[in-house]
């Protein structure tokens, strides 16, 4: 069971404010889409298995249509032959989005300092939460899974359409 | 039991009615040798056997005539390319990249290695593609970090790398690092 958002409660009725009701209801029942490339895909797996179950947060309904998702979680080493698609799936995605950077490889580049790996993904898309680790434990990613739930559940209506995040938006190339 | 005579092997093989007695070929190295040198004499050379895979090269416009010649002789049968691809010796001059072939022979289970030698200002080599289907994608990758030009390649372009790149990696004059990043120094990294 989640806890209730603050709110004034009466004789048969509690009130909230929208977006905590909002965001209780989305940070719930996120919808990921696992863009795993490589090991970190394994250790996903085993973070959607029955041991860490990543179902226990609601999110157990993995697409693998962009379309259809909220979270993008990047799992894998990026090449910059993969940049441009990865780019695309972003795009695909309805707002509100978000993004999630799944080990050394997604954040940073990882070990692979090399002239055909993307150095970190926040080269090409805003990211949300960097996960460290090569490949980080389940725990880590259900860590970075539950940072993911705080943003989502403290999101305002407002902060799609305001300035700063046009701004950021527009450092990375997208309209 | 082999009892070897030259190339020529007696072959004993018993069975539970009868022996039999053959006479037929033991292909080794020495054998393939003495065939190559008869068909091309001089121009193939400096034949070696690092850990017992013969090895040899030859002038690259002889490659084409050497493959099909190694391919359609019904005792050598080296008709699977196991590898292509290429080496770069930056200090001989003249000689600076070898693309180097690897051959099986599938019957008598035998390796050998081929290797040309070109010069880096014209890095021309004849496609294998023709005579070989798995030399297509290896021959795109051999241009892709090498930039040895296959004359006649059906369709020579990068295939691993992005396609706007503009220099051939695996080269020994450039680094393996990104030079493009901008968030590592190498102090940080232990270079």
């Amino acid at each position: 069971m989640v806890d209730m958002p603050e709110g004034h409660t009466g004789d048969g009725f509690f009130a909230t404010k929208l977006s905590d009701a909002v965001g209780l209801a989305r940070k719930n029942s996120m919808w990921p889409l696992p863009f795993a490339t490589s090991c970190c895909g394994i250790e996903f797996m085993a973070t959607m298995a029955s041991h860490y179950d990543l179902a226990r947060f609601g999110a157990e309904r993995l697409g693998f249509s962009p379309r259809q998702c909220d979270l993008l979680m990047v799992m894998g080493t990026i090449a910059k032959k993969m940049g441009p698609i990865l780019k695309s799936v972003y795009l695909q995605m309805a707002e509100p989005r978000w993004v999630m950077a799944v080990g050394a490889c997604a954040s940073s580049g990882g070990i692979f300092d090399s002239y055909s790996v993307l150095q970190g993904i926040d080269q090409i898309i805003p990211v949300d939460v960097y996960v460290p680790g090569c490949p980080p434990r389940p725990e880590g990613i259900l860590d970075g899974f539950m940072r993911i739930q705080d943003l989502v559940g403290e999101e305002s209506f407002r902060r799609r359409n305001g300035e700063q995040y046009r701004e950021l938006m527009q450092s990375y190339g997208i309209k | 039991m082999y009892e070897s005579y030259g190339n020529w092997v007696l072959k004993i093989s018993l069975s539970y009615s009868h022996t039999l007695i053959l006479l037929t070929f033991l292909v080794d190295n020495a054998y393939i040798k003495q065939r190559l040198t008869a068909q091309f004499g001089e121009q193939v050379s400096r034949f070696e056997e690092p850990y017992g895979m013969l090895t040899f090269e030859s002038p690259k416009d002889l490659n084409l005539k050497i493959l099909q010649f190694l391919y359609d002789d019904p005792e050598l049968r080296f008709q699977f390319m196991t590898d292509l691809t290429a080496v770069h010796y930056p200090h001989d001059i003249g000689r600076e990249l070898a693309i180097v072939y690897h051959l099986h022979n599938l019957v008598d289970n035998i390796r050998i290695r081929y290797k040309v030698f070109t010069d880096i200002q014209k890095p021309d080599v004849f496609t294998a593609t023709k005579l070989f289907s798995a030399a297509n994608w290896m021959e795109r990758e051999t241009y892709d970090f090498y930039g040895v030009n296959f004359v006649g390649h059906p369709n020579l372009k990068r295939i691993l790398n992005v396609d706007e790149m503009n220099y051939f990696p695996m080269r020994k004059e450039y680094p393996l690092e990104d030079q493009t990043r901008i968030d590592k120094d190498d102090a940080m990294f232990g270079r």
